[in-house]
């Protein structure tokens, strides 16, 4: 991108320079309050990117490896939870200087145990009479990633906007309560019902993300404090509505529960009824990480608001303009959201809905999202793994008791540790990157040169 | 934006003009409030009286309670609240601020007005007293996390885990509480574990240059499925030696817990909130009167500045952060050997993030922030209380509030709100 210099006095000194810096000086306290949104660049350069835009860059430039082993490590750290809550390897240990083996096995069993299960309940179940069985699991790993998948898309788009969608939860609810509002009496056949309950749910998500977009292309508020804070308006909302007669509440009842979606509404299942967890709605999935991709990386569209990532400066200097971008991107980021709510009530629980129907996926998201490095294939692999991992934590949960937690134990280190890959690389001994290496040996030389200089003087 | 273009006069030198705003926001907000309550209060008269119980049955000196009129007391406080918003109307047009003292008045004479409303004609009475209890035990948590918030945020290091801190806090208390039978022992418990989250976010801060809002948001959820699996793993098959802590009792103090109306309020408590008193006057002064104060602002304001008079950075944050953490971790403490004596999965129920729009609401200065969080409280409480009136006003948006006043204020209705300039970014030498 062109660094257009506005037309600067050719014969700008080192005292005009100095002049500048004062004069910038003096308005640092309200550019930082705009977050250098609305400072224009008078002279010289680009002003760098906010932090915040160099995080994004970093965390997509990350390598395979490093994710490889934040996942080993995570699984180890989680590993290492479920053998000291055994009660077997507690009980050995009460006596683990007498023989240290005995401990040593029940861990290693309590710990083999856990993943096997774990795999038995997300991919491929050996014990199975018939391959339909024996692949039932991975049908219901794909079930739990369709959704999540579908929220991390949206997180992901928008941290390529540099924007931090921590409100998935909040735009996943109001998609459900509105497509509930406005589609659950309708009573159409299933090939207008279901698109038209989808539609729907998808903009009540995109205006709850369209809120905060618009908030903060206006306002400079950051997005971080109203998407937290519009999750629990939604969350509240929500919970007033299913239990108001008036609004949501399933007629004849007094719980605080919605009607269940409408038949005609409901994804029927891909590949029939005995893989009831695989429905329609995972190629939808699939469908919204090619239009994220395309609309990301190959639309002239996605080209402005990447660059806005990159950084909104010199965005801004190239006649993108930043706000509209912001509004955008949470629009988009709404509707995906607004997709898993969809998903949420069409295909994962059909039979009604409470504040509760978003299960987490919305913080989840947020873990997937950074998995798979904000790109869209990588965000669709991170959703695979992350659904796995919750499919296989029930069977984990039944066959070992091991309590489902330890799922969200695993996603959260594996995000810890992608995020500071020195880190990882610290504990398994690995070389330092080129950028680091580069780096010492820049500061080496700069070190060399004033030795040199000293004593030539 | 304040400040013109500079303009540079003939002999070199830069002027600013200085352009004067009229802050017209805060007016505007209170005369809303008034509009939307005389709304209120002409579209659904209040009929009858309104009943104050102003002491509870056991107090020394017997106060009864109070029947008022309901339609002149509403209506004659009404008046008072619109004289004094248009009289921060007229303040604005001069160029003059809002003074704190009248968005205080006027918040609780809307609030009087309000409550008058709302019980006009019900049997039950306005506990007065209990009203103002509970919404400072309510309180204690929120005014704990958002004193560790401010303490984060004036260092520069942004805390979005206040959430985790007060559950792992609020879960090592009961195990610690639970192990020796004594709460105080739960309360070092509960600083660890505030202290443990926050120096895993120091580290991957401070050291590691990670996001911190990545951070705080991961923290939160490793932390809630840490503490869900330890409690279904271990607590729940152990619930009597490890999760039946010992609450803190209240105890009333001599002499002042008489005074009527506020000494039962203010003095008749558990030892977490005279605890609070000292920390909160503690921690307001040496903010702005101390040398750890200046240090810790300077390195949140501009590190650099603060670098280069010699002032170590990275560790002053680390080390405040760490503060912070247990300070929030007393307020995890809360939860368990004050609220309900034993542990449960999640049950912080998103109180850290209340406690964090405090911080923000509270303009990242302890005494607002801890104001903040009492009206948080009190908003908290109050929906119990309109729950027993048979008020029409759902609960749910009572319990709202305190999010729907944070977007309020950080979109700019509540003043100027300006974080600490180096709030979030790290800070790296060179």
């Amino acid at each position: 991108m062109s660094t257009d210099t506005p037309s600067g006095a050719p014969d700008a000194g080192a005292e005009s320079l100095a002049l500048q810096s004062e004069a910038a000086a003096q308005t640092a306290a309200a550019k930082t309050a705009a977050s250098g949104l609305h400072g224009t660049p008078t002279q010289g350069d680009v002003p760098p990117p906010p932090r915040q835009n160099l995080v994004i860059r970093d965390i997509m430039r990350g390598s395979v490896v490093t994710t490889i082993l934040a996942i080993v490590l995570a699984m180890i750290v989680g590993g290492i939870l479920i053998a000291i809550t055994d009660p077997a390897v507690q009980k050995a240990a009460g006596y683990f200087f007498a023989r240290p083996s005995d401990t040593i096995v029940a861990a290693w069993n309590a710990v083999v145990g856990a993943y096997v299960a774990l795999f038995q309940g997300s991919i491929i179940n050996f014990g199975a009479s018939s391959f339909q069985q024996a692949i039932l699991p991975f049908t219901s790993t794909l079930g739990f990633a369709a959704p999540l998948t579908a929220a991390a898309l949206g997180v992901a788009l928008a941290f390529r906007v540099g924007l931090f969608n921590i409100g998935a939860q909040g735009q996943m609810l109001i998609a459900c309560a509105a497509s509930a509002l406005f589609t659950f009496n309708l009573g159409l056949p299933m090939w207008l019902q279901l698109p038209i309950t989808l539609v729907v749910g998808i903009i009540g998500g995109a205006v709850w993300g369209g809120i905060v977009g618009l908030l903060k292309a206006r306002t400079g508020a950051h997005e971080v404090i109203l998407t937290i804070m519009l999750n629990y308006i939604a969350f509240y909302l929500v919970s007033w509505m299913v239990r108001t007669p008036s609004m949501l509440q399933k007629p004849g009842t007094n719980q605080p529960i919605s009607a269940p979606t409408p038949a005609n509404a409901v994804f029927p299942p891909l590949f029939g009824p005995q893989y009831p967890q695989l429905t329609w709605a995972f190629p939808v999935v699939l469908l919204a990480t090619l239009i994220v991709w395309w609309l990301i990386e190959r639309s002239s569209l996605g080209f402005r608001m990447r660059a806005v990532g990159e950084n909104p400066n010199a965005a801004r200097a190239a006649g993108i303009s930043v706000p509209r971008m912001f509004v955008y991107a949470m629009l988009f980021a709404g509707g995906l959201a607004g997709l898993a709510g969809m998903i949420q009530i069409q295909s994962t629980i059909t039979s009604g809905f409470d504040a509760g129907i978003h299960a987490g996926i919305g913080f989840d998201a947020i873990t997937v999202a950074l998995l798979g490095r904000s790109r869209a294939w990588g965000t669709l692999f991170a959703g695979l793994l992350f659904g796995a991992l919750k499919a296989g934590s029930f069977t984990m949960q039944a066959m070992q008791g091991i309590p489902v937690d330890i799922v969200l134990v695993v996603q959260s280190l594996i995000v810890l540790f992608i995020a500071a890959p020195p880190l990882v690389r610290a504990i398994f001994f690995l070389p330092k990157t080129d950028a680091e290496k580069k780096a010492i040996a820049v500061r080496k030389a700069t070190k060399k040169a004033a030795k040199k200089e000293a004593a030539a003087a | 934006m304040t400040i013109a273009e500079a303009q540079t006069a003939e002999d070199g030198t830069i002027q600013h003009a200085v352009v004067r705003v009229r802050k017209l926001k805060v007016p505007i907000t209170l005369l809303a409030i008034v509009a939307l309550l005389g709304l209120l209060f002409l579209l659904a008269p209040a009929h009858g009286d309104t009943s104050y119980r102003l002491a509870e049955s056991g107090a020394a000196i017997k106060l009864g309670s109070i029947e008022v009129p309901a339609q002149p007391a509403i209506w004659i406080s009404w008046t008072i609240a619109l004289l004094l918003a248009l009289y921060s109307l007229l303040r604005a047009f001069s160029y003059r601020p809002t003074p704190i003292w009248l968005s205080i008045v006027y918040s609780i004479l809307a609030m009087f007005a309000f409550l008058t409303w709302s019980g006009a004609g019900s049997q039950a009475a306005v506990p007065v007293v209990g009203l103002l209890a509970g919404s400072l035990s309510l309180a204690v948590p929120l005014i704990f996390g958002a004193l560790g918030g401010v303490i984060g945020e004036r260092a520069g290091v942004v805390n979005v885990a206040i959430e985790g801190q007060f559950l792992l806090g609020a879960f090592t208390a009961t195990v610690l509480g639970s192990l020796t039978k004594n709460p105080f022992v739960g309360l070092v418990g509960a600083m660890i574990g505030g202290i443990l989250v926050a120096s895993v976010l120091a580290v991957f801060a401070i050291k590691y240059i990670v996001e911190q809002v990545i951070v705080g948001v991961v923290l939160n959820v490793l932390v809630s499925g840490l503490t869900g699996f330890l409690y279904t793993a271990v607590l729940a098959d152990n619930a009597g030696a490890l999760n039946s802590p010992t609450p803190f009792k209240p105890f009333a103090i001599p002499i002042l817990s008489e005074i009527p109306i506020i000494g039962p309020v203010l003095f008749d408590q558990t030892f977490l909130v005279y605890l609070m008193y000292v920390v909160v006057a503690v921690v307001s002064w040496a903010l702005y009167r101390t040398r750890w104060g200046l240090r810790l602002r300077a390195v949140g304001e501009h590190p650099k500045a603060a670098d280069t008079v010699g002032i170590k950075v990275n560790p002053t944050r680390f080390w405040n952060l760490l503060l912070a953490g247990a300070i929030a971790g007393i307020g995890g403490a809360y939860f368990t050997l004050v609220s309900v004596p034993n542990f449960t999965k999640d049950m912080t129920a998103g109180l850290g993030f209340i406690a964090l729009a405090a911080v923000i609401f509270g303009r990242w200065d302890p005494i607002r922030a801890t104001l903040a969080a009492l009206l948080f409280g009190f908003a908290q409480n109050l929906q119990n209380l309109l729950n027993v009136l048979g008020t029409p006003i759902p609960s749910e948006f009572m319990l709202m509030l305190p999010y729907v006043v944070t977007i309020l204020a950080v979109v700019g209705f509540a003043g100027q709100i300006r974080a600490p300039a180096a709030d979030g970014k790290p800070y790296i030498k060179g």
